[in-house]
């Protein structure tokens, strides 16, 4: 039933969730600030840097090579995605974007059957974070801790990335005026690779990371796919900090819901996006004027 | 493709259907195949009207296909409701008030917003069934026991068991359905919907209620979603809960896309290679699971190679071999007037006045102040134009010349002040309404509906006039809207494109391009017209021509113009008006202005220093 510390338990499974979701999100949201493409094959990215990690740690038993593998792999195929196909996509209009993503997506969960068949994979946390660790009022799995430090770090560098770097500078102008950006003689494809590129990364790093969480299966995207799109919906398209409140708020959503009865999850986060969308149609943190 | 002789299309589907069973045997289609295709083409007839036309990408119809199939499933099973065609149709009603409602959420945002709000629905539709509503839905069950449809006739009862018996029923459904869809497609309402699939700003501009036409596709593939839905559980005898996930949305769309969007066939061709590929890659090839990625596979590919999909596809081979180019498209079918060519038309009346008794100045501007952050782009303007003028607006480049026009049309609200138009304030008014009240512009960019000929460019706007802003006529065929061919050919000829008719814009030069951007805001038969620009990007010989057509449509209305042309605007102009960095410098005669030190100290001496080219 519901007590305090089931309560409290709860809020930190929530705040592990949303810290993933806001790590995802994040992805998401630069790609389509920067290039103007929805990724659709974003959950798909998820999901295979859970694989890449597990076949990693496979090899290596080590989790930290895990880490590393499937980020760099999935880094390396968004790079591959951006250059072979996302490319000649950029001046179609957005239904072809939204689908050659969705089928991209669909290959690639497609192929992750074929070689690790439908069975759910585990991968075990690290040593050092295994077990459970005493809070003084409660018990918390100590992995789940470690996902949210491990997941801050990872937004730190990402914020360090966007707004203390020259790449990150061009990002954001590239957000509020790609026009511009291209016409101040900044070499736009490039960037556009490199971002891509890290924004698939988020969301592999995101999906190793998880993996000890929760068993890896092929289809384990496309509801973090789903729960991307709210996030972004609620903080608000092309904003990294709308992404990590939408995170937040739609993790803490699910977890506290889930608590009562996990059937009402998704009508509760349903619910809070469409308050949003009437009250404030460009997100929480959103800036009017983009589509 | 979609053209030529009327009820051509209706004949064929009837002959392809009643061939079906003769034929598709021999192929190795299995009865239950044939029907479940057809299921997959009813439920794409509506999506196809809501993505191949209106240009709507919804990733979430599987929550209408889900509402209307458990509707009627429940009826049939549960509530032990005897007629299955009343259970169907009360399962697509249900459907369709369901989009309804998640229309006017998910259509509060445009592009991928709408594609990832229909997602999110699409998966708390999936929630819901499977725990809340379980006890009526069968959770993971499903509703087993779904009737298959009997008729009393009377003398006779038509029972429609399985198989082919059962192909009948369906095959009639959808029969049905095409007729409807393509009636849906060839009346104003389909006109419009591609109006707002190639340029909704436009079609917002020209004066439609594209929000309403929006929900109206919407709910008009969620009725088609939910009786095809319906028709689901009856083949399957059970009504599967899978019908709700996001794969059966995600297979919708991939479907549409293969077979060709824009087509209303599309769906049915797509889940005919579809479903032949995964019996095929299955079983012939032994290929197993593999089949989805072979499929995800060839997707990827016609995307990116072949946008049209297998019928665009065929319809440029055919079109290639037989070298014909241009032709008219079947969404806006107008009755062919080639033989009752129309004399050479007098100028055309503009709208009817509202008030005649108005007589003051025809527009007002009071104080009319606009800024953006610090940047004051207009600021306290005080304009009044009168009846019947014509009047010139001239500035350096960034006096806020197009600024002013955007107000005036109400396509931005101004910060401060107030307009007025034939004494009636529309300060605050949105742009579809007071285009409805007789003011429009044509943009400085060319802003038109690409995809489509210059006829159906100019129907598009001409229908905003003669029906209003928002009418549900689904039904009526578009040479039967009153007026509307003798002002689509009046625009026609009064901006020299009428050789030009059924060229697709995207085949026409600059010029003439720039001839029916003025062309869609005269069709409105707008009694104020302001032009941004016209001159434009002109050769010299194009401005001597255009300069003509102006004065020709300026009797009987009054225009505002903006250009950079002093010398052709000077000509055609009675007064000008001037702005320099947001204010109104100076009011004149042409000539006035010519010899003004102040006009030429903003053009030469100036804070911008340049000359206007």
């Amino acid at each position: 039933m519901i007590s305090w510390p089931n309560l409290v338990s709860q809020l930190f499974n929530g705040l592990a969730l949303g810290a993933l979701l806001a790590l995802i999100s994040s992805g998401l949201t630069i790609i389509y600030g920067t290039l103007g493409v929805l990724n659709l094959a974003h959950g798909a990215m998820f999901m295979i840097g859970g694989y890449a990690g597990f076949v990693a740690y496979q090899y290596t038993e080590s989790f930290i090579i895990a880490v590393i593998a499937g980020s760099l792999f999935v880094m390396l195929l968004g790079v591959a995605m951006e250059r072979v196909i996302i490319r000649h996509f950029y001046h179609r209009p957005h239904e072809d974007q939204l689908l050659v993503t969705f089928g991209l997506g669909i290959c690639f969960v497609e192929i992750i059957r074929l070689i690790f068949s439908s069975q759910s994979q585990l991968v075990p946390p690290p040593a050092i974070f295994q077990g459970i660790t005493n809070l003084g009022f409660m018990f918390y799995p100590t992995y789940r801790l470690a996902v949210v430090g491990i997941v801050a770090i990872a937004l730190g560098a990402l914020f360090i990335i966007l707004y203390r770097t020259r790449l990150g500078m061009i990002v954001r102008a590239g957000i509020e005026d790609s026009v511009m950006v291209d016409s101040l003689g900044i070499n736009v494809y490039r960037v556009f690779m490199v971002v891509f590129g890290i924004g698939a990364m988020a969301a592999g790093f995101a999906g190793i990371v998880n993996a000890p969480v929760v068993s890896l299966t092929p289809g384990i995207g496309d509801d973090i796919l789903v729960q991307t799109f709210v996030v972004v919906v609620i903080g608000g398209v092309g904003s990294f900090p709308g992404a990590i409140l939408g995170g937040l708020i739609a993790g803490e959503i699910i977890s506290v819901t889930s608590m009562f009865n996990p059937g009402y999850a998704y009508v509760m986060l349903f619910a809070v996006m469409t308050l949003v969308l009437v009250v404030r149609p460009h997100g929480l943190l959103g800036v009017q004027g983009r589509e | 493709m979609l053209k030529q002789r009327r009820f051509l299309i209706e004949t064929l589907t009837a002959i392809g259907l009643i061939a079906a069973p003769f034929v598709l045997p021999h192929l190795g289609f299995a009865p239950n195949t044939v029907n479940r295709i057809l299921v997959w083409g009813l439920f794409g007839l509506g999506f196809d009207i809501l993505f191949g036309f209106t240009g709507l990408l919804s990733f979430g119809q599987s929550a209408f296909y889900g509402t209307g199939g458990f509707v009627a499933a429940y009826l049939l099973t549960r509530a032990g409701f005897g007629n299955v065609l009343v259970a169907l149709i009360i399962g697509m009603v249900a459907a369709a008030a369901t989009g309804y409602l998640v229309g006017l959420i998910a259509l509060r945002r445009t592009g991928i917003y709408f594609a990832m709000i229909t997602v999110a629905i699409a998966q708390v539709f999936f929630f819901v069934e499977f725990n809340p509503l379980s006890d009526f839905t069968g959770g993971e069950n499903g509703l087993p026991g779904v009737p298959t449809p009997s008729f009393n006739l009377g003398f006779t009862t038509l029972h429609f068991t399985n198989g082919w018996s059962l192909y009948q029923f369906i095959a009639l459904c959808y029969f049905v359905g095409v007729i409807i869809a393509l009636r849906i497609v060839r009346s104003p309402v389909g006109a419009i919907f591609s109006a707002i699939r190639d340029n909704p700003l436009r079609a917002t501009a020209v004066g439609h209620n594209i929000h309403g036409y929006k929900l109206t596709a919407f709910v008009i593939a969620a009725a088609y979603a939910g009786f095809a839905g319906g028709l689901l559980g009856v083949l399957q005898a059970f009504m599967p809960p899978d019908a709700f996930t996001f794969d059966t949305s995600g297979q919708l769309v991939m479907q549409t896309a293969i077979g060709g969007r824009g087509t209303l066939f599309g769906p049915l061709v797509g889940a005919t290679v579809w479903l032949f590929l995964q019996d095929f890659l299955q079983s012939a090839l032994g290929l197993g699971a593999a089949w989805k990625l072979v499929l995800g596979v060839v997707f990827v590919l016609l995307v990116c190679f072949l946008r049209g999909g297998i019928i665009g596809g065929l319809a440029d081979l055919y079109r290639l071999a037989s070298g014909k180019r241009g032709q008219t498209e079947a969404e806006t079918e107008t009755e062919d007037s080639g033989a009752t060519q129309q004399p050479a038309p007098a100028p055309l009346q503009a709208k009817e006045v509202e008030h005649p008794a108005y007589s003051g100045p025809i527009l007002k501007a009071r104080g009319l102040t606009k800024r953006y952050g610090g940047l004051v782009a207009n600021s306290d303007i005080d304009f009044s134009v009168n009846q019947g003028e014509l009047r010139g607006i001239i500035g350096p480049n960034g006096a806020g010349k197009s600024t002013f026009f955007k107000m005036l049309t109400c396509e931005i609200a101004p910060t401060s002040g107030q307009i007025v138009f034939e004494g009636r304030d529309i300060t605050g008014l949105k742009v579809t309404d007071v285009c409805q009240l007789g003011l429009t512009k044509s943009y400085q960019v060319n802003q038109l509906f690409t995809g489509l000929t210059v006829r159906q460019n100019l129907t598009i706007a001409a229908l905003a006039e003669l029906r209003g802003k928002f009418r549900l006529d689904l039904f009526r065929k578009l040479s039967s809207v009153k007026g509307l061919t003798e002002q689509v050919e009046h625009t026609l000829a009064l901006v020299n494109l009428a050789r030009r008719a059924d060229t697709p814009v995207s085949e026409l030069a600059y010029g003439e391009k720039r001839r029916l951007e003025i062309g869609l805001a005269l069709a409105t038969s707008p009694r104020l017209l302001l032009l941004d620009e016209p001159l434009a990007g002109m050769s010299p010989r194009e401005r001597v021509e255009t300069v003509k057509l102006l004065k020709s449509i300026a009797r009987g209305r009054t225009m505002i113009v903006i250009d950079h042309d002093m010398d052709s605007l000077f000509e055609l102009v009675e007064r000008v008006t001037v702005l320099q960095e947001g204010r109104v410098l100076v009011s004149g005669t042409p000539e006035e202005i010519k010899t003004n030190a102040a006009v030429q100290e903003a053009y030469l001496g100036g804070v911008h220093g340049e000359i206007a080219a």
